[in-house]
């Protein structure tokens, strides 16, 4: 692959407002990363956009959003996919790696001296005690999340949508059956209905 | 895989297949990770995993990163670095030839197909996230009803969620949970 191959990948077709004006280099690259994801409690996402489209203009919203739906659809962390991707379009895959260690390499860090500290002080009674009461929260939160992504489909009235939905909570949650087993029944079915209601929409 | 076989291998191997079946992100693989760390592997207990879980998103970064505690519990420092490539490297390089291909073929309508059908599928995931995580963390009815007065807050207002994780861990040293 050609290191310096960035300038090609940059798609800008419409965009008057805000072209990038220099590209990031890789140091940049490292640190705007690495700020996002240590300011990013519970998701890195909205600061993410808020780095990229608002603080270093290195993007436009639409941009943004086309970048992000690809990383959504791709499988594994989504902010992680972003990070590659961006840090590709503008310097390649050195590009690419430097922006993956800025939003992976510090909180890393963070999260080993935690995993450290929870291995020799986790059966404190009072530390277990505060982690039982922020982990009821956090599902709370996780929980809260869930609402708001079902909430476009129930005003959507999707209701093939909230099938699919139901039929992989209860094979997942309850029957607790194995991750790829679900998603090679699921996904082609999936995408087989998503197909077939588009084509009849636009018949 | 199982015991007898190298833990730093066992990590790779099961971070490295699950990366790749992670549709939704980080915390639709929760369930998932729930079955082979806890019932699986038996890298570690129910509790303990509402544990990891509550560190995790009380933790900067990417929500991604509660395999870097698993990896750590299993196998220390290495272990917390290999189940974090493991479950971010292969996907990466995944991201990175899909983007390129993308962004060089005409605008085609499959993305937006794609992507239409997994929206129900990774919500159904997260679903199945909070209910076996609030079977692991809600031992007790004044657990429950944190977790669905935190759900409750963070839905309907703006409050900035580590409010609540304070909140959740204040009531929990006072005993209440």
């Amino acid at each position: 692959m050609p290191p310096d191959s960035p300038p090609v990948a940059v798609p800008a077709p419409d965009l008057p407002e805000s072209a990038p004006s220099t590209p990031p280099g890789l140091i940049a690259l490292f640190v705007a990363f690495a700020k996002m994801s240590l300011a990013g409690f519970g998701g890195v996402l909205v600061w993410a956009r808020r780095g990229i489209v608002d603080q270093h203009r290195w993007m436009t919203a639409n941009e943004f959003n086309e970048t992000f739906a690809l990383c959504h659809f791709l499988p594994g962390p989504n902010v992680v996919n972003l990070s590659v991707v961006f840090g590709s379009r503008f310097r390649g895959i050195p590009g690419a790696l430097a922006a993956f260690a800025g939003l992976l390499g510090p909180p890393v860090v963070i999260v080993t001296v935690l995993a450290a500290l929870y291995a020799r002080y986790g059966e404190i009674d009072a530390l277990r005690r505060i982690l039982a009461g922020i982990s009821c929260a956090a599902v709370g939160l996780l929980i809260s999340a869930l609402f708001r992504m079902m909430m476009p489909l129930i005003e959507r009235r999707d209701l093939i949508g909230l099938v699919i939905l139901a039929a992989v909570f209860v094979a997942i949650g309850l029957l607790r059956l194995p991750l790829p087993a679900v998603l090679l029944v699921a996904i082609p079915l999936s995408v087989a209905i998503a197909f077939f209601i588009r084509r009849r929409a636009a018949s | 895989m199982n015991s007898d076989t190298n833990p730093i291998l066992s990590l790779a191997w099961t971070f490295g297949v699950m990366s790749l079946f992670a549709v939704g992100g980080a915390n639709a693989a929760i369930p998932e990770m729930h079955r082979l760390a806890v019932d699986v592997q038996h890298w570690m207990t129910d509790k303990q995993f509402a544990d990891v879980f509550a560190i995790s998103q009380l933790s900067p970064g990417p929500n991604v990163l509660i395999v870097t505690l698993i990896g750590y519990s299993v196998a220390g420092v290495a272990g917390a670095l290999v189940a974090t490539l493991a479950m971010c490297g292969p996907t990466a390089v995944l991201a990175y030839y899909v983007s390129r291909l993308i962004t060089r073929s005409s605008h085609s309508r499959w993305p937006a197909i794609i992507q239409a059908a997994l929206v129900p599928l990774s919500i159904g995931l997260m679903g199945a996230s909070g209910l076996i995580l609030a079977l692991a963390a809600d031992r007790t009815w004044a657990g429950a009803v944190v977790t669905a007065v935190a759900a409750v807050l963070a839905f309907a207002t703006r409050l900035n969620p580590l409010w609540l994780l304070l909140a959740g861990g204040c009531l929990g040293f006072a005993g209440v949970i």
